[in-house]
């Protein structure tokens, strides 16, 4: 699995969003830091192909996003910073519906990631209206829901914003698990410090550059920083580029 | 592969409709109203010549239920539109645009979903329209159904195209008045266009422009068990443009940066 990205760039009016950002990815765990504004949604919403690239290309395996969207959308699970399940149906409908778009039968996929259902402690939810979730229980049941498809590449953005931090840890502690056993791609997007690992791929953006792309204890001692906070804030801090 | 999405589609839209059993009801009360209460009122104000389709002289009310009909079919397909941009506000928008099928096939899916509750709805009305002792025959009903499809196909997609310019949801209902009631009140639902002409020339050709009149005149022949080609034509060619329109206006965003920037 592999996600390359080449020369991308993206303005909202005058302003760019994302200037000359390259990287490429293989399987395993990637974060995608930045503070908020850095560019990490609009580069999420280039990479879902919500909006289109007009500067720069995406690959995700050989695919091109300008040229084959559709072929890509089958590779990517994707978990939307906000809310995207719709709150009246309940969790079996929800995923039916998913299913049926990726041209499944709900019955099938639900046999297969019934493992991921138990672990994430759904499957004796199945019954129950989103509405009736808690907030940790609904970026669970994202979760699970990108993962119906199998996807090789897994596009989190902002997955565990606002949740307390035994759900964000089980969260996170079962996406590693995951990779670990599937080869899947994850790119993570965070501006939370606890959650990059020394051991994971690090990509680092700020005003719409990016700024570091490597294992995140290398990119600590290569910038000779400490820790990844003073790496944060060396990029991050105002007047510092 | 695509049937499952299609079924998918359908099925959601038939589900979301299940859970507001309410709009089955409001979707009747008002061409109920405009049935029992404005035809009886305006019966004697309103005489009708003898003109197409019919063959014999009518009541108000038996001129009327097509143009309600088509009025149900509209309102339904609106609110099919308004429920796309709650969708929108909600972020689900996003699950359906992220599906590795053509945008094409999911809106079309879409709007057909919403066809068939429209269809649903006009059926029910036209029941109790003949229980009022307002009906036509058998095959009449039958011929009825692919206008109400095609109908709800154009109506569905205008409001979709719509909805894509609407960035809130408590714009959507403003707009929808400029759309709703001149579209339903300047067309030939309520009366016959040659009424209009007798009052207005310029309101008379806005009605006969008007491509909701063709869809009223389109449903009210087919009734009638007569085939209206003209109509047929114009409303298929504005349900080919408003679809492509509004397929076009759900491509992804993209950006450049401003000359001289």
């Amino acid at each position: 699995m592999q996600l390359k990205v080449e020369h991308l760039s993206y303005h909202f009016g005058n302003k760019k969003a994302l200037n000359q950002v390259s990287f490429e990815l293989g399987s395993g765990f990637n974060i995608l830091l930045g503070p908020n504004g850095a560019g990490k949604s609009t580069l999420f919403s280039l990479l879902t192909g919500l909006r289109r690239v007009s500067e720069g290309q995406i690959w995700i395996n050989q695919l091109s996003m300008k040229s084959d969207r559709q072929n890509v959308m089958r590779h990517l699970g994707v978990v939307f910073q906000e809310n995207t399940l719709d709150l009246d149906l309940s969790v079996y409908q929800n995923l039916d519906y998913f299913a049926s778009l990726h041209g499944l039968r709900t019955k099938d996929a639900i046999e297969k990631i019934e493992g991921v259902l138990e672990h994430l402690g759904l499957s004796s939810r199945l019954d129950d209206k989103v509405r009736s979730l808690n907030g940790g229980h609904r970026r669970r049941l994202e979760i699970a829901r990108s993962l119906l498809h199998q996807p090789s590449c897994l596009l989190f953005d902002e997955p565990t914003v606002g949740l307390d931090i035994e759900s964000r840890q089980l969260i996170l502690a079962f996406m590693h698990d995951y990779v670990s056993r599937t080869n899947a791609l994850v790119l993570w997007a965070t501006h939370l410090l606890e959650e990059v690992s020394d051991d994971d791929h690090l990509l680092l953006l700020a005003n719409g550059q990016l700024k570091g792309d490597d294992i995140c204890r290398r990119l600590v001692e290569d910038n000779g920083v400490d820790s990844v906070s003073a790496l944060f804030n060396k990029y991050t801090k105002k007047g510092k580029n | 592969m695509y049937w499952q999405c299609f079924i998918g589609v359908l099925k959601r839209e038939m589900l979301k409709f299940w859970q507001q059993r309410s709009r089955l009801l409001s979707a009747l009360v008002r061409p109920l109203l405009w049935l029992v209460v404005f035809a009886a009122g305006f019966r004697s104000a309103l005489g009708l010549s003898l003109i197409e389709p019919y063959e014999s002289y009518i009541l108000y009310e038996e001129y009327i239920v097509p143009g309600l009909a088509a009025m149900i079919v509209l309102f339904n397909s609106m609110q099919g539109s308004l429920s796309m941009v709650y969708d929108r506000e909600m972020g689900s928008m996003k699950v359906l645009l992220m599906s590795p099928f053509p945008r094409e096939f999911l809106l079309c899916s879409k709007l057909i979903g919403n066809a068939l509750i429209s269809a649903l709805q006009v059926y029910v009305f036209l029941l109790i329209a003949a229980l009022l002792s307002i009906q036509v025959s058998l095959l009449g009903y039958l011929y009825a159904l692919p206008v109400i499809f095609i109908l709800a196909l154009f109506l569905g997609s205008l409001g979709l195209l719509l909805a894509n310019y609407i960035k809130q949801l408590e714009n959507f209902a403003g707009i929808m008045n400029f759309v709703i009631f001149p579209m339903f009140f300047l067309s030939s639902a309520l009366y016959p266009l040659w009424k209009m002409r007798e009052a207005s020339e310029v309101l008379y050709w806005i009605c006969f422009v008007n491509p909701f009149s063709s869809g009223v005149e389109f449903l009210r022949f087919s009734m009638y068990e007569k085939f209206a080609l003209n109509e047929f034509i114009v409303l298929g060619v504005v349900t080919i443009i408003c679809f492509f329109a509004s397929v076009r206006s759900f491509e992804p965003k993209s950006n450049k940066p401003k000359k001289g920037s």
